[in-house]
C-alpha cells in the first residue's frame, strides 16, 4: 500500500502533525490487522449494553434500522392492501365494513409513502453511501440516530393509534374539510397530522445528513464526475427533500391549528380555502414520488454496469437527467387538481410539465438498455429484478402521460385507473429496484449472499403478481369504477376484473413469503460472500462484508468511476487521521480536495431522549391545546441537554487547534 | 337495479367522445413505445454475450460502438420527444373541444352534493315552476345541459364517464360542467373525491330523454304530489306528516317541508332509493325506512320506530308519489 503518509494533510494543516510528534498518537492507515486497525475498530464501534443501543451512531447501524424497520411497514401495509384486494374481489362482501376500510386505505397509502419508501431509500443510502463514497461515517450521524428514533416513535404512535380504532381514515392527501375539525371525528386525523410531522422531520434530518456528506465527505480524488450514480441519486433526491418537505409539514400543522387551535385555515365560510390544501399538500406530494423514484433509478445505475461488466453509458447524460427531474418534479403538482376549477390555462402548463418530466427518465432507460446491449451480461436475481422495472415502470410512465393530459385525466381521475397507474409506476420505479438493490447489497451487510434459486422463484411471482393484480386496474377505471369505494353493486360489471386483481394479490403474498424465507435461509446457510461477490466496481466492495466499524482503515484516493476496476493510481490511500478518536476528512466540494478535518463527538444517548421528549410534545398536543406549548418544554430541555458543551472535548479540541 | 351507461370508452356526447378519440390515440402511440422499448432490451439482451462475476470489466475505449450507441440513443430521445410533443398538441386539441360545446338554449342545473347524496334543483323564471329532485336528472336528448356545482359539507366530484369526465364540487367555490346527450338512456355517474363512509354508495343517474317525454317529466315534476288514492295511502301521508319524516324531507302540498334530506315529492317516479344503493321497490322501501344503517351504514337518516303496519303504509305511500 502506497501511503500518502502526512504530507498531502500536513501541507494544509500543520497545527496537528506537530502535536502528534509530541503525543504519538495513533494513525490510521495501516492495512488490516496492525496495531492502528485495532484502535480504529475500537474507536468506531459503538457501545454495547441497553445504552450503547440507544446511542448508536454508525451510519450502518441507523441505515440497516431504518431498512429493516420501514420493510415490516411495507409488510403491515400490504396485509391491509391484500384484505382491500379482499373485501373487493366480489360485489357486495362484508369482510370490512366502511369504517375498517376507510382506515384500511389510509393507512395502506400513508404506511407506503411515509413509512416505508422513503424511510428505506434514506436508510438504504445511509448505510451505502459513506461506503461508496469513501469515508468513516455520515456528516451528522446523531441527527440520523435521532431521526430514527423519531421516525420509529411516528410509526409506533400511528399504529398504536390504528389498533385502538383511531387509524387515520381520510386518505393518505387527507383533503379537508374531510379532515377538518367539522367532519373528522375523533383523533384520528390528529394521529395523520402527527405522523407527518415525524416522518417530515426524520426525512429533513436524514436528508441534510446524506447531502452533506455526499458533498464534503467524498475520498480524495472522487470529484463531481467521478461521483457513483447512487451517490447522485442520494444527492438529488436529499436536495429534493429539503425543498419539498417543510411544506407538508406545515400544511399538516394548518390542518392541526384548525382542529386543535379554532383557526379557520382551510375554512370557507370564514374566509379560508378548502383547495388551498391541495396546493400546499400536492407541491410536496409530487415530489414525494421523485423520492422514492430516483434511488430507484440509483440503484439501477449501481447494478447495471456491475452485470454488464462495462462501465455505465451516458454517465453524464444520467446525471443531467437526475438533477432535470429533480426541478422539473417541483413544477406538476396541478396534474393532481384537474378536476378542481383552478384556471384552464394554467392547467395547460402543468399538462406541458408532466409530459417533459418522460424526457429525462426515457434518456435513462436508453442508456440502460445501451449499456446491457454493449456488455457483457451476468444473469443473476438482481439483474432480473432490473428487468423487471424496465416492463413495470414503463407501463406506469406511459399511463403517466395519459394523466398529464387534461381531458383524459379529467376522465381517469381518482378512479382505478390512476391506482393501477401509481402502483406500476411505484412498483416499477421504486419496489423492483429496490428488491434489486437488497439481493445486491444484502452480501455485503449480511456477509453471506442470498440464495439464487429462491430469489429467482421470488422475481417470476412477484413480476407476475404484480401484473395481475395491477392491469386489470386499468380497466376498471375505464369502466367507471372510482377510487376508494369500500363495497360495489354487482349491477357495476366490476366484479370480473376485481377478483383476477385479487388473484394476483395472493402471488404476491407468496412472493414476499419466499422473500422472508430467503433472508432467514441465507443468513444462516448462504454462500459466504467475501469482499466483492459480484466483481463490481465501486468503494463499497473493497472492504470486508459485514464492513468494519471504521468502513476503511485507510481512506482510499480515487482516480476513477469505478476505483475497483481502475488500474490503481500512484496514490492508493490517505493516512493521518487519528485512530483513537472518531475523526473525518471533509474534502472540497467540486473536486474533493482534502480540505481539513473533523472531530465528532463521541456517542451519546440525548440523540433518542430528544426523540422521546419530541413524542411527548406531540402526544401531548393530540390531546390539549396547553400541550401545544407546555409540551415544548421536554425537547427543549432534551436539545439544551444534548448541545451541552462537554469541557472535556471542549478542552481537548482547543488544545489541538492552538499551537502549543 | 338500474345499473345505465358508465364506460369512458363508450360516449354518449360530443365532449365523451372527444376524449375517447383521444384515449384511442394516447393508446396506440403509448402501446407502440412500450413494444419498441421492449424490443430493444430483449435485443440488447439477446445479444449480449454472458459473462460471470469473475470476468474482468471493460473498461477498454470503444469509440465505433459507443459511437453507435450514442446515435441510437440520441434517436430513439429525439423520436420520444417528437411523440410527446404530437400528444401534447392533440391534448390541447382535445382540450378546446371538450370547451366548445355549444351551450345556446341550454338546460340549466344547480347540483349540490352532499354526503351522500345528490340534490338537484331546476330553477324556473317562475319561481312557481321551480322544484328539486335527488340522484336521477332528467335532460332531454341533443340539447345542452349546464350544472352548476356546490358542495354542502366535504369536497366531491362529479363523474359521468359516458357524458363529460368529471368536475370536483368544493365547498365555498362554485364550478360548473356541461355537456350534450345524444342518445337516450340511462347513464350513470358517481362521486368520484372519497367523503367519508360511504363515498361507495353516492351515484347520480342522468336519464337522457326524447325532447316530448322531458317535457312530460317536466311538468310532472312542476306539479304537487300526487293525492293519496287508497286507505293505506292516507294513513301514509298522515304519519309522514306528523312523524319525524317531515322535519328533513319535502313533499310538496304537504306538510313536510324540511330541507335536511332529499325532496320526496315524485320519489315515486325514482328508480333507485339511497343514491343508486337499492332499488325503489315496496319491499326494499320498507327496508329502507325501517333502518337504513343497516343498508347504508353512515347516512344520516334515522331508523323509524313505528309498527310495521305502519311502515309499510308510509312505503305505500311514498311509492304512489310518481
Amino acid at each position: 500500500m502506497l501511503r500518502l503518509g502526512l504530507g498531502m494533510i500536513a501541507g494544509q494543516y500543520r497545527a496537528r502533525p506537530r502535536r502528534e510528534a509530541a503525543t504519538r498518537m495513533l494513525r490510521d492507515g495501516d492495512g488490516a490487522g496492525s496495531e492502528s486497525a485495532r484502535a480504529l475498530e475500537r474507536t468506531w464501534s459503538d457501545a454495547r449494553g441497553i445504552v450503547g443501543f440507544l446511542s448508536a451512531n454508525d451510519h450502518k447501524t441507523t441505515g440497516l434500522r431504518f431498512v429493516v424497520t420501514a420493510l415490516l411497514f411495507f409488510g403491515a401495509a400490504g396485509v391491509m392492501g391484500g384484505l382491500m384486494r379482499h373485501q373487493l374481489a366480489l360485489p357486495e362482501q362484508h369482510v370490512v365494513g366502511p369504517d375498517l376500510y376507510d382506515q384500511l386505505f389510509s393507512m395502506h397509502g400513508t404506511t407506503m409513502m411515509f413509512l416505508f419508501a422513503v424511510p428505506v431509500m434514506q436508510g438504504f443510502a445511509l448505510y451505502v453511501v459513506p461506503l461508496m463514497i469513501g469515508t468513516r461515517n455520515t456528516a451528522f450521524p446523531r441527527m440520523s440516530a435521532c431521526a430514527f428514533w423519531l421516525y420509529l416513535f411516528g410509526g409506533a404512535l400511528f399504529y398504536g393509534a390504528f389498533f385502538t380504532n383511531t387509524g387515520a381514515d381520510a386518505g393518505w392527501f387527507e383533503y379537508v374539510p374531510l379532515a377538518g375539525p367539522q367532519y373528522g371525528i375523533g383523533k384520528r386525523a390528529d394521529f395523520w397530522n402527527m405522523l407527518v410531522t415525524y416522518s417530515e422531520a426524520t426525512g429533513l434530518m436524514v436528508a441534510v445528513d446524506l447531502a452533506t456528506t455526499i458533498l464534503k465527505m467524498r475520498a480524495p480524488g472522487m470529484s463531481l464526475r467521478r461521483m457513483p450514480l447512487f451517490a447522485w441519486a442520494s444527492l438529488v433526491t436529499s436536495i429534493m427533500i429539503i425543498f419539498a418537505m417543510p411544506m407538508v409539514m406545515l400544511a399538516a400543522n394548518l390542518v392541526q391549528f384548525d382542529r386543535m387551535l379554532g383557526t379557520h385555515f382551510f375554512n370557507p365560510s370564514e374566509g379560508g380555502d378548502a383547495l388551498l390544501w391541495q396546493h400546499l399538500f400536492w407541491f410536496f406530494g409530487h415530489p414525494e414520488v421523485y423520492f422514492i423514484f430516483i434511488p430507484g433509478l440509483g440503484f439501477l445505475s449501481s447494478i447495471i454496469p456491475t452485470f454488464a461488466r462495462r462501465p455505465m453509458f451516458g454517465h453524464d447524460a444520467i446525471v443531467l437527467s437526475l438533477i432535470t427531474t429533480g426541478f422539473l418534479a417541483f413544477g406538476l403538482w396541478v396534474h393532481h387538481m384537474f378536476a378542481t376549477n383552478v384556471p384552464e390555462l394554467g392547467k395547460s402548463f402543468f399538462t406541458a410539465m408532466s409530459f417533459m418530466i418522460a424526457i429525462p427518465t426515457a434518456i435513462q432507460i436508453f442508456c440502460w438498455i445501451a449499456t446491457i446491449g454493449a456488455g457483457r451480461l451476468v444473469m443473476r436475481a438482481p439483474l432480473l429484478f432490473v428487468f423487471g422495472f424496465f416492463f413495470v415502470l414503463v407501463i406506469g410512465g406511459l399511463t403517466g402521460v395519459m394523466l398529464g393530459s387534461v381531458p383524459l385525466d379529467l376522465q381517469v381521475h381518482d378512479t382505478y385507473f390512476v391506482v393501477a397507474h401509481l402502483h406500476y409506476v411505484l412498483l416499477g420505479g421504486a419496489v423492483f429496484p429496490l428488491f434489486a438493490a437488497i439481493y445486491y447489497w444484502f452480501p455485503k451487510l449480511s456477509g453471506r449472499v442470498l440464495n439464487e434459486r429462491l430469489g429467482r422463484w421470488q422475481f417470476w411471482l412477484f413480476f407476475i403478481g404484480v401484473n395481475l393484480t395491477f392491469f386489470p386496474l386499468h380497466l376498471l377505471g375505464l369502466e367507471g369504477m372510482p377510487r376508494r369505494v369500500y363495497t360495489y353493486g354487482a349491477e357495476t360489471g366490476w366484479g370480473t376484473w376485481s377478483f383476477v386483481s385479487a388473484v394476483g394479490q395472493v402471488i404476491n403474498d407468496l412472493s414476499m413469503l419466499l422473500f422472508v424465507i430467503n433472508i432467514g435461509y441465507s443468513l444462516v446457510k448462504g454462500a459466504r460472500a467475501g469482499n466483492d461477490p459480484w466483481g463490481a466496481g465501486t468503494l463499497e466492495w473493497s472492504v470486508a462484508s459485514p464492513p468494519p466499524a471504521c468502513n476503511f482503515y485507510a481512506l482510499p484516493v480515487v482516480s476513477s468511476r469505478y476505483p475497483l476496476w481502475s488500474p490503481p493510481g500512484d496514490v492508493t490511500h490517505v493516512r493521518g487521521l487519528s485512530a483513537e478518536i472518531r475523526e473525518a476528512l471533509v474534502t472540497t466540494v467540486l473536486d474533493a480536495r482534502p480540505d481539513t478535518r473533523y472531530a465528532y463527538p463521541n456517542p451519546e444517548i440525548w440523540s433518542f431522549v430528544a426523540a422521546l421528549a419530541v413524542t411527548v410534545w406531540l402526544v401531548w398536543s393530540v390531546w390539549s391545546v396547553p400541550g401545544f406549548a407546555y409540551g415544548l418544554i421536554p425537547p427543549a430541555i432534551a436539545f439544551i441537554a444534548w448541545y451541552w458543551p462537554n469541557k472535556k472535548e471542549a478542552a481537548e479540541e482547543v488544545s489541538w487547534e492552538t499551537e502549543p | 337495479m338500474m345499473s345505465g351507461i358508465h364506460d369512458v370508452r363508450v360516449p354518449v356526447g360530443p365532449q365523451a367522445a372527444a376524449i375517447t378519440d383521444l384515449w384511442t390515440l394516447m393508446l396506440v402511440v403509448c402501446t407502440v413505445v412500450f413494444v419498441a422499448i421492449m424490443v430493444a432490451l430483449a435485443i440488447a439482451v439477446w445479444r449480449a454475450p454472458r459473462a460471470t462475476e469473475k470476468a474482468a470489466a471493460d473498461l477498454a475505449e470503444h469509440p465505433r460502438i459507443d459511437r453507435r450507441l450514442r446515435r441510437g440513443v440520441g434517436w430513439a430521445v429525439a423520436a420520444s420527444s417528437l411523440l410527446l410533443a404530437g400528444l401534447l398538441v392533440a391534448s390541447f386539441m382535445t382540450d378546446r373541444a371538450v370547451a366548445r360545446l355549444p351551450l345556446h338554449d341550454a338546460v340549466r342545473i344547480d347540483l349540490v352534493a352532499h354526503r351522500f347524496w345528490w340534490e338537484a334543483r331546476y330553477d324556473a323564471a317562475d319561481p312557481a315552476l321551480a322544484f328539486a329532485t335527488a340522484n336521477e336528472l332528467h335532460v332531454p336528448v341533443g340539447r345542452a345541459v349546464i350544472v352548476t356545482l356546490y358542495a354542502d359539507d366535504v369536497i366531491h366530484s362529479l363523474w359521468l364517464p359516458s357524458l363529460a369526465g368529471k368536475k370536483d364540487l368544493i365547498p365555498g367555490r362554485e364550478s360548473t360542467i356541461a355537456f350534450r346527450a345524444d342518445i337516450a338512456g340511462v347513464y350513470r355517474g358517481q362521486c368520484a373525491e372519497f367523503c367519508g363512509y360511504q363515498h361507495a354508495h353516492m351515484a347520480l343517474f342522468v336519464v337522457a330523454d326524447p325532447p316530448d317525454e322531458y317535457a312530460r317529466w317536466l311538468a310532472r315534476q312542476r306539479a304537487p304530489a300526487r293525492e293519496p288514492a287508497t286507505a293505506q295511502e292516507r294513513r301514509g301521508r298522515e304519519l309522514v306528516e306528523t312523524t319525524t319524516c317531515g322535519m328533513c324531507h319535502t313533499i310538496a302540498g304537504t306538510t313536510a317541508r324540511g330541507r335536511r334530506a332529499p325532496d320526496l315529492t315524485h320519489v315515486g317516479s325514482r328508480q333507485t332509493l339511497a343514491a343508486g344503493t337499492i332499488p325503489n321497490s315496496a319491499t326494499e322501501r320498507v327496508t329502507w325506512i325501517t333502518d337504513p344503517q343497516k343498508v347504508k351504514p353512515g347516512v344520516d337518516m334515522p331508523p323509524i320506530d313505528l309498527p310495521p303496519r305502519d311502515l309499510v303504509a308510509i312505503a305505500a305511500y311514498l311509492g304512489s308519489l310518481e
